[in-house]
């Protein structure tokens, strides 16, 4: 379905740890969105300088109600763009372009999946824990940060999961470092079929290293520097292999931001490798 | 010319403003809408279609396509700076002859005007490209970015030499079909824009794009080093507006019968008018898409109005009314 470009009002602006959750009005977003689609915000108004927006992973949609739907995300403040948008205040609006990307792919029959979010990558995965669980899937959480205050929403994502790990670099809490050092337990504990995770790229090549070592599919969505985030600049792309075995330079906003963990050529995420599609053969 | 009407205060929004006709013409190319993508910000045009109906406008410029498929370069391919932003794509794309079987087969069967632009390491790839376009139906015009290295001449870009620029032009001009009109595309990184209009004019060029992005840097601050891949990239946005309706200004009073493609930084229908006062017959709405992805079709339908409040009752008549000599217009001293 075609993404909505629209105005939306805000609802309620919440502090969570670090973060902030905005509420949004969205009509019609609901209906269109599924776990790992993410939506563009405007930022600073119509005549900005600031004219690129900026990218946040849908947390909650509701689809009904006095609002006519409603859409949550989670901000972390990392310069002037999410600085404007955790001032914002209720009964402000903001211009919206959503939902967008490839979301997850779900299990056709019940599997048993493992959740791997950082920081607050964990947003996405509520939506994914209840329709993974509504089809009958196991659903085992793994939530990792720096330290305890960059973690985002670890209380209530326990209500959907059957076991929830959580981990810190400065073991301020839970188990003292990284998801990846309890990922491997987590997959045999669980019996894990598939792992999705969200969260910085350092974190996601590591999983999907994981996953693949113990041969679990893996599922990973990314954050790549977006100008359009609809698919017509290319500036957000990274080295992917296709079905042909070819690595191609593809737009992690329309193709992604959800990738097959074994797909991404993550050590090489940055650079263009030598046998990509079209890569430069020197001369130029 | 018919006469300007100018009317000082805000015009009450809900007074019906007559109908002002749109159409425009780029060399031979006629076209009912005179806003355009810009190339590079538009893709072929399917994705944008999403948002609005791509028929409405003007047509699609195409993101340059070569020869062959190109990776691009390595990322970092932005960074945004204070009303615009810096690129370095390094022209990725899927190569001319998967180009023509996809991109251009759809654009062909949406109904979309289409302006295919083209880019090359060589004045032999310029060429060729414009022969494998040649049997192609369903192209309006063809662009010619001309803003890349020369890989013959120790990549000095051919837009900033006049005779590098004309020997591409010519290549264009003698193999693409003689009804297809040719848009040389120029950069504003010369020291006299109008010497090389001038050149490509003469070369056989039916038409100017203008401008194309301005080369600029950032370093991160962070990192310590270049910001982008790339090193150095494409200024773009309403940061360079001022120096685009500047060369389009300087080229149509040298050359007031070449129709220009006007863009840099339009990120409304007033913006746009500058760009036709100033001498474009049409314009492009490149990287404000990247804000507001119904742009094209919404600064169409402002500029229609920007036009209808100043009395013009079709878009020609206000192509470079800027240039008019202080005796004009006559003003209506009722409507003052
Ligand atoms: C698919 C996707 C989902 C995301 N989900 C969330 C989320 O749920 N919550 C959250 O807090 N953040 C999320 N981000 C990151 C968020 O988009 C950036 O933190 C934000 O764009 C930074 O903007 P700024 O103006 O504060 O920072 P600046 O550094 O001033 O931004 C400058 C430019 O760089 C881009 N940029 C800078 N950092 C990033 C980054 N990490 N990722 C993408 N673009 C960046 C900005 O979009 C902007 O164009 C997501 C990013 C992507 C691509
Ligand atoms: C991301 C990006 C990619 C671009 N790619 C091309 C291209 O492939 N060919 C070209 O002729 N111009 C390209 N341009 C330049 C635009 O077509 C346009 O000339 C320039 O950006 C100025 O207009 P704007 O300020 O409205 O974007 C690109 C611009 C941007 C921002
Ligand atoms: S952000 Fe523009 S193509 Fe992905």
């Amino acid at each position: 379905m075609a993404p909505l470009q629209l105005t939306g009002q805000v609802l309620d602006v919440r502090r969570a740890g670090l973060y902030t959750v905005l509420s949004l009005t969205a009509p019609g977003l609901a209906e269109r969105t599924r776990p790992g689609h993410f939506l563009n915000i405007g930022i600073g108004g119509e005549e900005s300088a600031l004219l690129l927006r900026r990218s946040f992973a849908i947390y909650q949609v509701q689809s009904r109600g006095v609002y006519g739907g409603s859409v949550d995300i989670v901000v972390g403040v990392h310069g002037k763009g999410t600085q404007w948008l955790v001032d914002r205040r209720r009964h402000d609006t903001l211009s919206i372009v959503g939902p967008l990307g490839r979301p997850f792919t779900l299990p056709k029959e019940p599997a048993n999946c493992i959740l791997v979010g950082g920081g607050y990558g964990t947003a996405p995965l509520f939506m994914l824990a209840d329709q993974l669980r509504e089809r009958g899937c196991r659903v085992d959480v793994i939530a990792g940060a720096a330290t305890e205050e960059k973690l985002f929403g670890t209380l209530e994502i326990k209500r959907a999961a059957s076991t929830l790990t959580v981990t810190t670099d400065d073991g301020s809490m839970g188990v003292h470092g990284r998801v990846t050092d309890v990922l491997d337990d987590v997959i045999t504990r669980s019996n894990a079929d598939v792992v999705y995770a969200c969260g910085p790229m350092g974190m996601l090549a590591a999983v999907a290293e994981v996953a693949a070592a113990r041969g679990v599919y893996s599922q990973c969505s990314v954050e790549e520097s977006m100008a359009c985030g609809v698919g017509v600049c290319m500036t957000c792309v990274l080295p992917v292999i296709g079905d042909d075995g070819v690595t191609r330079m593809v737009r992690s906003c329309v193709e992604g931001p959800v990738f097959r963990g074994d797909r991404v050529r993550w050590s090489d995420v940055g650079t263009v490798p030598a046998d990509t599609l079209g890569a430069p053969t020197g001369g130029h | 010319m018919s006469r300007a009407l100018f009317t000082s205060g805000p015009l009450d929004a809900s007074l019906a403003l007559p109908a002002v006709d749109m159409a425009t013409s780029i060399g031979a190319f006629e076209t009912p809408a005179p806003v355009f993508t810009a190339s590079g910000c538009a893709a072929a045009g399917k994705e944008l279609d999403q948002f609005f109906d791509i028929t409405a406008i003007g047509g699609i410029v195409t993101k340059s396509v070569m020869l062959n498929a190109r990776s691009g370069r390595a990322t970092p391919r932005m960074a945004e700076t204070p009303s615009g932003m810096l690129n370095s794509i390094g022209l990725q794309g899927p190569g001319i002859d998967a180009f023509i079987e996809h991109d251009l087969a759809w654009l062909r069967q949406r109904g979309a005007r289409t302006v295919v632009s083209i880019a090359g390491g060589s004045v032999e790839e310029y060429g060729k490209l414009a022969s494998k376009l040649r049997s192609v139906e369903g192209i309006s015009a063809i662009e010619v970015n001309i803003s890349c290295p020369n890989v013959e001449d120790r990549g000095q870009v051919f837009a900033c030499d006049p005779n590098a620029a004309s020997n591409v032009i010519q290549a264009v001009r003698r193999n693409a079909d003689t009804r297809t009109p040719i848009i040389a595309k120029l950069s504003p990184d010369v020291t006299d824009i109008v010497t090389i209009a001038q050149a490509v004019e003469r070369a056989g060029a039916d038409a100017l794009a203008v401008i194309n992005t301005t080369l600029g840097m950032v370093v991160d601050l962070e990192t310590m080093r270049p910001a982008l891949g790339g090193i150095t990239g494409g200024l773009s946005g309403p940061a360079i507006r001022p120096i685009a309706v500047r060369c389009v200004w300087q080229i149509h009073q040298a050359l007031p019968n070449l129709p220009i493609l006007g863009m840099g930084g339009i990120r409304n229908g007033e913006d746009a008018l500058q760009f036709i006062l100033a001498g474009a017959s049409a314009v492009s709405v490149g990287t404000v898409t990247f804000h507001d992805p119904s742009a094209p079709l919404r600064v169409q339908q402002e500029l229609e109005t920007a036009l209808a409040r100043r009395g013009f009752t079709t878009l020609r008549d206000a192509i470079g009314y800027a240039h008019r000599g202080p005796d004009l217009p006559e003003i209506d001293e009722d409507h003052e």
